[in-house]
Parts: structure tokens; sequence; C-alpha cells
């Protein structure tokens, strides 16, 4: 596991191709969840698997179509950069001396606030997956930044790129191919991702899962389809315009349900006043606020994925539309 | 202990492309390998011997610590996010320059610089 881990990224470093660099990148993130798994974060692997493999190469591997598949060979000498990476670490080394040892149940980390949430979750909130609870009720303030700092860069990829139609036939990509098999598998593994999406939203409380995975999850199902189809009948399916529109209405929604809460007398973003009684007034109130995370999260990658594909550059719109 | 080590040796190779490489791109792909690397350290931080996965169920008495988890998820979420960013930037900078190498762009900066001299 680990040693397929190191290959992995020396493999990377070494690759002058970047389409395999890319590729690398994604077996590195499966390996990574894999390795989260094996260290008891069942949430972390699921959100590394969908968000860090299954995203990030589908945007790598769009830029790249812009950008070039090689990268040329550098002429300058690996030896300085050789020297930093080895004294840094050696240092990171050093500190790691100090380090409590690994799976000791009495380091800081452990002993700080980590026991109430593990002994008086499932109490307080109604949650039985403390992912879940802490990241939607203890810690729903740094969630709402969080939720807003993928708004803002979606806000950012889609000012970069433009959100507009240029000029008819320059935006507008093809499907892969008229191949049969690909609109038949297409169109049956569309409705199970989506399913399952729906199943990791709602479920998220009990078992793994939850907004952020969610969201990306269902995204992946309409990319499918955009990229079987063409962008054309995706665009039919998911207008761009109301994929931007619902990041803004899951902020939105995130917020409303903390203002509900305070109105109702509590603290901003503390879900008890909810219900007839604080446990049942949690449990609702995390539900809801993984339902404004998802819809958010699902707006911004697809309106992230809207902006990178169908792009083309105005130096090379020969090259490109050949 | 090895799984910090991992994560140290995995950190330091995606340094070394972030700054030895001059593609932007894969610029890029070395902050995510790097960032990913730190995920390994947290999570390994967050694992008790013995324990099981922070979903309460009847029977089970030691969990591992889920805030270093909850912590990782959402940085995992903005991490891809400011990849897009990263990588839209790259884009304008293809369609600005003809090139995402790092050397290119230089030299056509210094060019402009120049030839702005020259004219003045």
């Amino acid at each position: 596991m680990l040693a397929l881990l190191v290959v992995t990224v020396i493999a990377a470093v070494r690759s002058e191709d970047l389409f395999a660099a890319a590729v690398l990148f994604g077996i590195y993130s499966f390996l990574t969840a894999v390795l989260f798994m094996d260290l008891d974060a069942v949430d972390v692997a699921f959100t590394e698997a969908s968000v860090g493999a299954g995203v990030s190469t589908v945007l790598l591997l769009s830029t790249l179509r812009l950008t070039g598949r090689f990268q040329r060979k550098s002429r300058r000498s690996p030896v300085l950069p050789l020297l930093v990476v080895a004294m840094t670490g050696a240092a990171l080394v050093y500190g790691m001396l100090d380090v409590p040892r690994f799976g000791d149940p009495l380091a800081p980390a452990h002993t700080h606030v980590a026991p109430r949430y593990v002994q008086e979750g499932m109490n307080e909130t109604g949650v039985p997956n403390m992912v879940t609870g802490i990241l939607a009720s203890y810690r729903g303030y740094d969630t709402l930044g969080e939720t807003i700092v993928v708004f803002t860069a979606a806000l950012a990829v889609m000012m970069l790129l433009g959100t507009r139609v240029r000029g008819g036939s320059s935006r507008g990509r093809e499907a892969i191919g008229d191949l049969l098999v690909l609109r038949v598998v297409g169109k049956v593994l569309i409705s199970f991702i989506l399913l399952f999406a729906l199943y990791v939203q709602f479920h998220g409380d009990y078992g793994a899962g939850g907004g952020f995975q969610a969201g990306v999850i269902f995204a992946t199902g309409f990319i499918v389809y955009d990229l079987v189809f063409g962008e054309a009948d995706g665009r039919r399916v998911m207008p761009h315009v109301q994929a931007e529109r619902l990041i803004a209405l899951g902020i939105l929604f995130y917020i409303g349900v903390g203002v509900v809460g305070m109105l109702l007398g509590s603290n901003f973003l503390d879900y008890s006043p909810l219900a007839h009684d604080p446990v049942h007034g949690q449990h609702l109130g995390i539900l809801l606020v993984e339902f404004g995370i998802g819809v958010a999260v699902f707006g911004a990658v697809m309106s992230i994925f809207n902006a990178f594909s169908g792009l083309r550059l105005p130096t090379d719109n020969g090259q490109a539309d050949a | 202990m090895h799984n910090y080590l991992l994560s140290v040796f995995l950190m330091m190779g995606s340094l070394y492309v972030v700054i030895a490489h001059g593609n932007l791109v894969k610029k890029v792909i070395g902050l995510g390998m790097f960032s990913t690397a730190v995920f390994i350290f947290y999570i390994a931080m967050g694992k008790i011997a013995g324990g099981s996965a922070p979903i309460v169920e009847e029977g089970v008495t030691v969990y591992s610590n889920p805030v270093p988890h909850v912590l990782m998820l959402t940085a995992i979420v903005v991490g891809v996010a400011s990849t897009a960013v990263g990588l839209s930037l790259a884009i304008r900078i293809k369609a600005a320059y003809g090139t995402v190498e790092e050397d290119e762009i230089t030299a056509q900066d210094n060019r402009a610089e120049e030839q702005m001299e020259a004219d003045s």
C-alpha cells in the first residue's frame, strides 16, 4: 500500500507526459482513499475518492486539452531544488521525532475536545455519524465558511474563463462519439449515480457521507451525461445559469437555517429550537444544513466543469476545431 | 510512525515537482499531491490503536478521533476548488502567452520590457 503510493509519486515526478501525470494523480488519490479507510476515516476516504480522484482528474484533463500534453525538458539543474527538498525533509523528520507514537490514545490531539464529541455527540445531536455531527452542528460556522470558499472559487473560475456563449460554433463541445455502447451504458449508469448520490445525501447522518460527497457525486452524474451526449444536450438537461444559481441558493439555505434558529430565540446555527425537543432539532438542523451544502457543492462543481469544458483558446481555434 | 514518514516523503516529492518543474500545470499537480500528503499526516494523527470508524455502533467502545476527519473532509473540497482556480489561471496564461512554461513566459516578459524601454 504505502510502497505503491511512493512508486506513484516517483513516477509522477519523472513523467514528462502530463497526461500520464494527471492519471497518476488520480491513482494517487485513490490509493490515499484506501489508506484513509485503513485509518478509520471513512468519510474522508469517500470524499477523497469522489473529489480528489474524480473531479480533479476531469479538470486536469480538460486543462491539458488546452495547454498541451507534453512539458518541455527543464534546462535548469535539479541540484538546488533537490537540496532545498532534502533540507526541508530532514527538518520535518527531525520535528517528527517529538510527535506522539502512532495510535497513542493519550496523544494531545485526542484529549482536548474530541472526547466530548465522541461521548456526547450521539446524545446531543441524535446523529450516529460523529463526523457529520461535528461538521454540521458543533463546527457549523467553519463549514459555512468552507462552503463560501467553494462558492468564491467557483466564482473566480467563472470570472477567469467566462460563462457566456461566445459566437455560436466556437463553444459547444461535441459528444465523445456516436457509440451505442456508451449511450446505453451511460444512461443506465447515470440513474444509479444519481440514486446513490441521494442515498449519500440523506443517509449521511447514519453512515459515511454527507452534503459534500453527495453534491460531487450528483454532479458526476450530470457530467457523464454531458460527456456522452454532448454539451448541447447537457445544457438542455441542466442549463448553466441554473447551476450558477444553485450555488447561491445552497448557501442561502444554509444561512437561512441558522437565521431561523436565531428567530426562534437561540444562537445563529444552533438548531435546538427547530423541533419540539433539542435533540430532534439538532438532527433536523443537520439534515437541512447538509442539504444546503449538497446543493451548493453540486452547483459549484457543475459551474466549474461547464467553464472548463467546451472552452476554446482564441489562438489555436483552427487546431482545436479540426 | 511509518505513516508519518510516508507523508513527509510524499510532501517532499511533490514539493520537488512544484519548485523544479517549469510547467504550470505540472506545478498544480504537485500542489494537489502536496495537500493530499498533508491529509495523510492529519488522518494518521487521528488514528487510535484498536479504534473503530467514528460512527456509533453497539459493542464498540473505542473510536478514532473524528476531529481531524472533519477538518480534512472540508479541506479536500476546498483543495479541489483552489485547484480549479489554479488551472483556469494556467488556461488564461496560455491564452495570453501561448505557453505554460515558466522560462518562456519570463523571456517574453523581458522582451516586452526591453521593447518598451527602446520605444521610450
